[in-house]
């Protein structure tokens, strides 16, 4: 009978036999997972050295650093008592006595700990102009107490004004969106609204444009230079090969400081690009080739060839010959056979070039303080003279954050558009 | 079963009288002025042959292929296609179809986009390049792949889309170079039969490369043995089987004993040769003269074992290592000058190891060549004459 009827009889035996198969798959699957927890320790173990000394010596002065941007507890530590007396104001007109009062009595404690100076550039950051006024109070209150403190602060104009107290108060809250603002040339209005500052104030976004213009220039310009010398690396000989690659990474070798300036020394005037101009008589007269936008990109073009090179070549390499045989052999015109089988291809590694290209020119400093003229400075120039000469670490953060916002979106466009395991880095 | 069809080459234009479908005349080429990797080549394929090119690897074959799809440009000589000469026609001309070792499918193309490659440089409509893509990849059996990537298919599912993207564009011609290198044992014998059968199917004229000897004969009408950048000789599978012209293609196709003598005397078809090390033998005389060193050449299921001679040639050997098979055993005879024959018999033979036998032939089955045009060449290598 149950010869005749196997499925029948069997089913229940069957569903017992799967269920201790599952239950030995889960068992398996759990080993699986002990040992592998194993290795992953061990190689974690392994990595963690060098993930400490990141995390110390680049992930957390990052983030510090940026976060100054959003955070600047200068003025409130400075004026606390100036702080508690601005709570109860409205904000609309002048505060009361009390909080005159109190700013004289934060400025004389500044005074004594000797932290005025300090106090005076941070307020000067958001109302230019305050630190000769503040100096100027501290002094005349040296030796007034109690009325003639508060006289002598009412007796500087500048107290009074408009856009004062306003800004004083801003600068009491430690949390401040005013740097970022500032970054993209916006400010608060007195609505409390968001709004563009006057055309003569207005940088930044010129000098984002003019950096992404750069880069963009730059990126171009050695993506023409590069492929087909990647192309012929690719397809020559492999001791040819070695020796062109040589070549391209020679420059690698040398400190970036001194082929800029290299550069300075050929783009001059009197130099020997426009010697050579000269000679030939493309020009009648000698360019101004030095401090210019278009010194600056011959310089960062060649600065940047191996980068935007190495992973279109690294692509190209992997191409058989084959590839272009089998589409001559199908049919295919020679351009044809380039356009639709061979550029398809290289596109990863091309794309990988330029985006490297793009984002390393976006942080370039050397060169454009070099060669570049007053108008060719880069967002990275202004940072660097927020961080050394005017000592505004608020705005240097800044505009970090932004340029760092724009690359990472950036990136992430690329990386959408070609899907990441595409992109082929060296 | 409604295929790719392929005009007949005569519809396009009749060959010349007296002229194969495809003609190499004189062809050389040299890459460095000094060596030649094809000498004094010439070469006639029918219409709707299937010819083997097979040799060693540097032996000139693939050089040969390039020549004919147009990679390569001979340094002299003249190849002709249906009857014109090709010789200034650029690949993308030559309408023919070819299928490469590495298979060279686009991985950026989907099947089916690979498959209409060829069609869509032709400028073919859209539909028509679906229907005839459509019946390509039918004819393959991969019509439900044709949407994925060729890196997601196996080796011999790449193979066949190469096939059919070879195919599709009705060329006349198709070349092969090596298709089934890359695949295993079974699946490449499973592949040189599905080949077969499409060129069965389509009647279409292919020139195949290989350095693997049981391939060739597998497929062919006929093979070119090539050596040293010439045909070593040109036949059917069964006469460079049985009837091989020179001591290379004896050894290369198939497996051969080979006895090293010299001619003793020669005399009609036969000569009488001399062992080094002892004994004679009869042999059919393959271009050998009397008194020239020889080698010569006997397959392992030729020779007989015996306790005793019964006729013909008879040599005295020990037993000296038995092979099973299945189907048969091998058994290796050491003869007196320690040279060891591979004698095949049947499964059911009982020599022990270290008896002595009596290796026995007929001299119809024996072949005697020069040894001087031994293994190594048999075109010698010439300079270029003017």
């Amino acid at each position: 009978m149950s010869a005749l009827q196997p499925s029948e009889l069997d089913r229940p035996t069957l569903a017992r036999d799967r269920s201790a198969a599952d239950a030995d798959l889960k068992s398996v699957s759990a080993a699986l997972r002990r040992a592998e927890f194993g290795d992953r320790m061990r190689s974690l173990l392994l990595a963690a050295p060098l993930l400490v000394l990141l995390a110390l010596s680049f992930g957390i002065p990052i983030v510090l650093l940026l976060s100054r941007a959003v955070y600047d507890p200068t003025i409130a530590d400075a004026l606390p008592k100036t702080t508690v007396a601005l709570a109860g104001w409205n904000g609309q007109g002048l505060p009361g006595d009390d909080a005159f009062a109190a700013l004289a009595a934060d400025l004389k404690d500044n005074q004594a700990k000797g932290t005025a100076y300090e106090l005076a550039k941070s307020l000067n950051a958001r109302l230019p102009g305050a630190r000769s006024q503040l100096l100027k109070t501290v002094r005349k209150l040296e030796n007034a107490d109690g009325q003639a403190a508060l006289d002598a602060v009412k007796s500087v104009p500048f107290w009074s004004a408009p856009t004062t107290w306003p800004a004083i108060r801003s600068g009491t809250n430690s949390l401040t969106s005013f740097y970022l603002l500032s970054a993209l040339d916006l400010r608060w209005n007195a609505d409390g609204g968001v709004e563009r500052v006057p055309p003569e104030q207005a940088i930044f976004i010129q000098v984002f444009l003019r950096t992404f213009f750069v880069a963009a220039s730059v990126t171009l310009a050695t993506l023409i230079l590069a492929f087909p010398l990647a192309y012929l690396i690719a397809n020559v000989p492999k001791g040819l090969a070695a020796i062109l690659i040589v070549a391209v990474l020679l420059p690698f070798w040398t400190s970036i400081l001194v082929r800029t300036a290299a550069w300075t020394v050929l783009l001059q005037k009197f130099g020997l690009v426009n010697d050579f101009l000269l000679l030939i008589g493309v020009t009648s007269d000698r360019l101004d080739l030095m401090y210019s936008r278009i010194g600056l990109i011959i310089a960062m073009t060649h600065i940047q060839l191996p980068f935007t090179l190495l992973p279109i070549y690294s692509v190209m390499r992997t191409i058989p010959p084959s590839q272009m045989k089998a589409a001559y052999s199908l049919g295919a015109r020679p351009f044809t056979a380039f356009r639709r089988i061979y550029i398809p291809q290289v596109f990863p590694g091309v794309m990988a070039g330029c985006m490297l290209t793009f984002i390393l020119c976006l942080g370039y400093y050397i060169t454009p303080a070099l060669i570049g003229g007053a108008s060719d400075q880069l967002i990275s120039n202004f940072i660097a003279n927020y961080v050394n000469v005017e000592l505004n670490w608020e705005m240097a953060a800044a505009l970090s954050f932004i340029l760092l916002v724009f690359t990472l979106a950036l990136f992430g466009i690329f990386a959408r558009v070609l899907g990441l395991d595409r992109l082929k880095l060296v | 079963m409604s295929a790719v069809q392929t005009a007949p080459a005569s519809a396009k234009s009749a060959p010349l009288a007296g002229q194969g479908f495809v003609e190499f005349a004189d062809v050389e080429k040299s890459y460095d002025g000094r060596s030649f990797a094809v000498t004094r080549m010439n070469l006639s394929v029918a219409s709707g042959e299937f010819l083997t090119l097979l040799g060693p690897s540097g032996s000139g074959k693939t050089t040969t292929l390039n020549m004919l799809a147009g990679f390569e440009r001979p340094t002299h000589g003249t190849i002709t296609l249906e009857g014109q000469p090709v010789d200034r026609l650029p690949p993308y001309q030559r309408n023919i179809g070819m299928v490469f070792q590495n298979y060279a499918l686009f991985p950026h193309m989907t099947v089916e986009e690979n498959v209409g490659f060829p069609l869509s440089v032709r400028q073919v409509s859209k539909a028509d390049i679906a229907a005839r893509v459509g019946r390509a990849l039918d004819m393959v059996r991969l019509k439900q792949f044709g949407d994925r990537r060729p890196t997601q298919l196996s080796g011999g599912q790449q193979q066949r889309v190469a096939l059919a993207r070879a195919l599709v564009f009705q060329p006349s011609l198709v070349l092969m170079d090596e298709p089934l290198g890359a695949l295993d044992k079974k699946l490449r014998e499973h592949m040189q039969l599905e080949i077969k059968q499409i060129h069965t199917m389509l009647g279409v004229t292919i020139v195949y490369v290989t350095h693997d000897q049981s391939e060739a004969l597998t497929m062919s009408d006929r093979v070119a043995v090539f050596n040293q950048g010439g045909i070593a000789q040109l036949g059917s599978p069964d006469d460079l089987y049985n009837t091989p012209q020179s001591s290379f293609v004896a050894s290369f196709i198939g497996e051969n004993n080979t006895l090293e003598g010299v001619v003793d005397r020669v005399s009609g078809g036969e000569c009488r040769v001399r062992l080094n090390g002892g004994g004679e033998i009869s042999a059919l005389a393959v271009g050998v003269t009397q008194g020239s060193p020889c080698h010569v050449a006997v397959r392992p299921e030729r020779l007989t074992l015996s306790a005793t001679a019964n006729g013909g040639n008879a040599l005295s050997a020990t037993v000296d290592g038995r092979i099973y098979l299945g189907d048969h055993l091998r058994l290796l005879a050491r003869l007196a000058n320690d040279q060891v024959l591979t004698v095949k018999v049947g499964p059911e033979a009982t020599m022990a190891n270290g008896e002595t036998v009596t290796v026995s032939c007929a001299p119809n089955d024996c072949r005697a060549f020069p040894a001087d045009a031994g293994t190594g060449g048999a075109i010698p290598k010439q300079g270029k004459t003017k």
